[in-house]
Formats: structure tokens, sequence, C-alpha cells
């Protein structure tokens, strides 16, 4: 097996008295779309948001391609290339559309305030280089239309479009998407799943994937990592889990399997 | 009839000149709030530091005060900026950590320890008596070409803070300040360096808050405690970005000469008042600008000119979408 390219390794995460994660382990292998499920509550988005750096973990070591990134800031391990959505589309709401995708490249020398104020040149050039790339990733979802609009005023599911437009406009390793699917209409999923697929398969990218919607898990992601109050359950292709009673013991109570087996 | 006219001109000058000087605040204040989110209500704090540097830096020597240095008023000035900029660097490193409503609380509790600092630091600014003769460009020239060359000068800063504050909006380092002030999380997950960005902004806005106070010791050849209370210097320039809009720049220049000339005016209005009114009349000021600001709010919430997007993302300058 490589190395894969994100390795959690013991992680655990208390707020206080609550333990969210326990002793959690799992890696995700490049090139995969690989899916965490698990019941609410069982610490998918804090493990989230401990790989992506938006609090450390109170135990544990994180790797992102061999390298230790344990405790980093979100912004130095986006330049490292780990990107993440937002289960809640933290979109710019008072800027366009297009804005919302130009802010995001990396090492952009107009974020210099020097440079902005006196080497205008050297910002030209590449302004209309990010341009051309924001404009490429909203023919490719699908919201050229929308681009000069308030991302405020997008709807719950354009929303989410534009959060995994912000992710296109980067050259990522790997890609976090947290509940992509949650709130978009069954049209608009389908939809989706097949820019992720695309995505993958043709630009590489590495998706890992908290999702709810088993059908759009079965459709994209090997493997399946399910977690259960704060620890990983079980991992393996959507048939083996759905065949597991761990499982659908962690769903939906103890007894449900034996019940659900039975008739 | 010629002297009333005269008179009339005369206010004038000195009305654009003040709305001139805050316009320069209201720049930075637009800065910090408009582009950034930063809450700052401590902007008496850089606005007295800044006019009390160029008073020491630009006054003859005086036994009474520290310097003064003598110094040109241009230097005096470029003073003011840098020690705004060096405070607000060491005052952004502690607080921009916090979030919005708490950066307020910070910030207003050390623009009164600035401020009470240079009221009772007796030996360096001659505590409550202020200092006097400080300098003003022109003031040799004859009575009302001196108050008008003067005006041409804060007209000239007001030109050059607009010019440098508009390009640094108008380029990708705005475009990541207004990610920022609209979601710092998002800005976050898409690798900008928040707290380093908000420093920049902090440190770069409050530059022009020193500059404002150091043109205001030169307008007014004195700088004293009075001057740097924040009534005046923090309330009004906040009501001024208010009014004007925030987020633009355009909007906030026009925002301070408003309101300005309606605190200016009704200043003029209650002289004419029996004595024992004016002085409730003063009070009743602050609750006209204070309705202004509550209509504007509920009627008009971008204010006079709202926020657009510059240039690059913006739809009216660009060709429709098909």
């Amino acid at each position: 097996m490589t190395q894969p390219l994100i390795s959690v390794e013991h992680v655990s995460k208390s707020f206080g008295g609550i333990q969210a994660v326990r002793d959690c382990s799992l890696t995700v292998q490049k090139g995969s779309i690989t899916a965490l499920i698990g019941p609410n509550g069982a610490g998918k988005t804090t493990l989230f948001n401990m790989v992506a750096g938006f609090m450390p973990p109170t135990a544990g070591r994180i790797t992102l391609d061999g390298e230790d990134i344990t405790g980093k800031p979100p912004h130095q391990l986006f330049a490292r290339g780990l990107v993440r959505t937002f289960q809640i589309p933290h979109e710019f709401s008072a800027m366009t559309v297009l804005e919302n995708l130009m802010v995001v490249p990396m090492e952009q020398a107009g974020e210099s305030l020097l440079v902005a104020l006196f080497v205008r040149g050297r910002i030209h050039k590449q302004e209309s280089e990010i341009r051309e790339r924001a404009e490429q990733v909203l023919e490719f979802l699908r919201l050229t239309h929308l681009r000069f609009e308030r991302a405020g005023n997008l709807s719950g599911g354009q929303k989410k479009l534009l959060e995994l437009a912000r992710t296109m406009m980067t050259d990522a390793k790997i890609v976090l998407l947290d509940e992509l699917g949650a709130g978009v209409n069954r049209t608009l999923l389908a939809e989706l799943a097949t820019d992720i697929e695309r995505l993958n398969r043709e630009q590489g990218y590495t998706f890992w994937l908290i999702e709810h919607d088993m059908d759009l898990i079965a459709r994209l992601c090997d493997p399946v990592i399910v977690m259960a109050e704060g620890t990983v359950l079980t991992q393996g292709t959507m048939a083996e889990i759905q065949a597991n009673p761990a499982v659908i013991e962690a769903y939906l109570g103890a007894g449900a399997a034996a019940r659900r087996t039975a008739p | 009839m010629e002297q009333t006219l005269f008179g009339i001109m005369m206010y004038f000058v000195a009305m654009f000149t003040i709305g001139g000087i805050y316009a320069i605040i209201v720049l930075g204040l637009n800065m910090h709030w408009g582009v950034s989110g930063l809450f700052n209500a401590g902007i008496a704090g850089f606005f007295a530091i800044g006019a009390y540097t160029t008073a020491i830096l630009t006054t003859p020597t005086s036994p009474k005060h520290l310097g003064g240095f003598d110094l040109p008023v241009w230097l005096g000035m470029l003073g003011s900026m840098v020690t705004a900029g060096i405070v607000a660097y060491g005052v952004g490193r502690i607080c921009l950590r916090l979030r919005a409503d708490y950066l307020a609380i910070a910030t207003i509790g050390i623009a009164e320890i600035f401020r009470l600092v240079l009221k009772n630091e007796t030996w360096m600014t001659n505590g409550t008596r202020g200092i006097t003769n400080v300098p003003r460009p022109f003031e040799d020239f004859a009575t009302p070409w001196s108050q008008i060359a003067f005006l041409g000068v804060v007209i000239l800063v007001v030109a050059a803070t607009y010019f440098i504050v508009e390009r640094a909006l108008d380029a990708p380092w705005g475009r990541v300040m207004r990610a920022i002030r609209e979601n710092d999380t998002a800005a976050e997950a898409a690798g900008k360096n928040v707290v380093r960005f908000r420093l920049q902004a902090f440190v770069f806005g409050a530059m022009f808050m020193g500059l404002g106070g150091a043109m205001t010791a030169h307008a007014f050849k004195f700088i004293g405690p009075e001057a740097t209370e924040p009534l005046l210097t923090t309330f009004l320039v906040w009501v001024m970005l208010i009014i004007g809009g925030s987020g633009n720049n355009r909007g906030a220049i026009l925002g301070a000469i408003v309101v300005w000339a309606i605190w200016s005016m009704t200043q003029l209005v209650t002289g004419f008042l029996p004595p024992d009114w004016a002085v409730r009349a003063s009070l009743l000021r602050v609750f006209l600008v204070g309705l202004l600001l509550q209509v504007m709010l509920q009627n008009f919430s971008g204010g006079l000119i709202p926020e657009k997007s510059p240039k690059i993302g913006d739809r009216q300058k660009q060709t429709p979408a098909p």
C-alpha cells in the first residue's frame, strides 16, 4: 500500500467534559473519493475541523502527504493543498459570485499592500488570468449566469455550488466536503455527484466527504468510513458497510439489526 | 453687505477645512470598519497621538512641553502617521484576535488610556493648557488668503488620501479584506492569514486617523485635551461614515462634509438664541445628529453612497451575461 494522503493517528478531542472524538485512526488514499458517515453527533465535523486546522486535537497526530500537520492553522494547510467546504455555506455575501472565486487563489501579487499601492502593472495581468480561471470554473458548474450576482442573494443549493466552486480555484491535493448535499434538491445533487466524479477522474482531485445521502455515497465513494460515538466503527465498500450489523446498530439503536434481518 | 458676504465666505472656508480634515479621519475609519469590519471605537486615541506628535515635532523649542523640535510641517504630519501606525501595530497585536464586539471595548479602553496619559503627562504635553504656537502652513498670508491656502492644503491631503485608500481597495488586497469582513472563517479556509491582513488594515487606517489629528493641530495652531474628546473624534466620525456609506470611500468623504455642515450650521443657529437657551441647544445638537443617524439607518442602511464591488467583479462595468 502506498503512503496515504491523509493519516489520522489516535486523534482525540474533548470540549470540557464531552469527548467528541476518541482515539480515532484512519487514512485517506490519494485519488480516492472517501466517505465519512455516521449518525449525528458521531464527531465527523469535529474530525474535519481538526484535519483542516480549525481546532487543534487534544491528543494524536495528523499527517498530510507524510508531513505532520497537527495544529497547523487553516491558511497554512491551504497552502499545502488541503481545502475544505462548510456544512453551512460560508459565502462572502456582499461580494459578487465572481469575486467570491477570485479571492481564493494563492500568491496574488496584489495581496501585498505595497504592490497594490505602487506596482499596479503586476496586478492587472494576474487579475485577468484569475478572472479567466474563475469564468471556467463557473462555466463547469453552470453558474455563469450568476457571476455578477451578490453571493448573499443565491439560493441554498447555489451557495453549495459556490462552496465547491471556490475549492476549484485551487490546485488542491485534497478537498474536504462537509455535507455538500444537505439542503440540495435531488436533481442538483445528481449534477453535483457528476461534477465531483469528473473532478476526481479528469483533474485528479482527492475528495473526502461527509454525507448523509446513501445513494450519492453508493455511487461515488470507495471506501466508506463509518464513525460512531467519536471513533471509527468500521471501513469498507458501501456493500460491506450495508451488510455490517454494527453499522445498522449505530444508526438505529441496539437490536435494530436483528429486527431488520428477521423477516 | 460686503462684510456679511465676506463673513459668510470665511465661514464656508472654515467649514470645508474642518469637514475636509474629518474626511481624512473617516477614510481611515472606512478602512477599519467599512472595508475590513474592524470595530474601532477608539479613534480619539489615534487622533490624539497624531495631533500631539506633530505639535511636539513642529513647534519652536519651549520649556512647557517636550521639544519642540521646530521641524517643517510636512515632516510633522509624516511623523504623526508613523507614530499612529506604530501604536496601532502594538494595539492590533494585542486586540485583533478578539471578536468584533470585544475589539470595540478594548479600543475604547486603550484610546482613553492614551488620552489620559497625554492630558496628565505635563512634561510632555503641557497638560490641560495644551501646546500653543503649532505652525500652520501659509499663516503669514493676509487674512482671507491664509485660510484659503490652508483649505487648499487640506483638499490636497484629502485627495491624496482618497487616491491611496481607493487604490488599496481596488486591488486583490481590498478584495481579501472585504472577504475577511464578510466571513473570516471562510477567508481563513481560503488560505488567507486573517490576523496578518487585519493588522495591516488596522495600521493603515490608523495612520490616516493620526494624520487627521495632525491636520487639526495645524488648523487651530493649538492642541489641547478638549480637542480629543470622544464625542467629536469618535462618535461624530462614526456617524459620518454610516451616513456617508460604509465601505465606500466617496461616501466617507461626502458623509464627513454633510454631517460637519449640519453640525456646524446648527451651532450657527444656536448662536442667535438667548444665552440660557444656547446651552441647552448644544445638547439638542447631539440629539439632532442622533436622530439623523436613526433616520438614515432605518431608510438608507447603505448610506448616501452605498458600497459596490470594484471594477473587475462589478456587473455595471461589465457586459451583461448572455
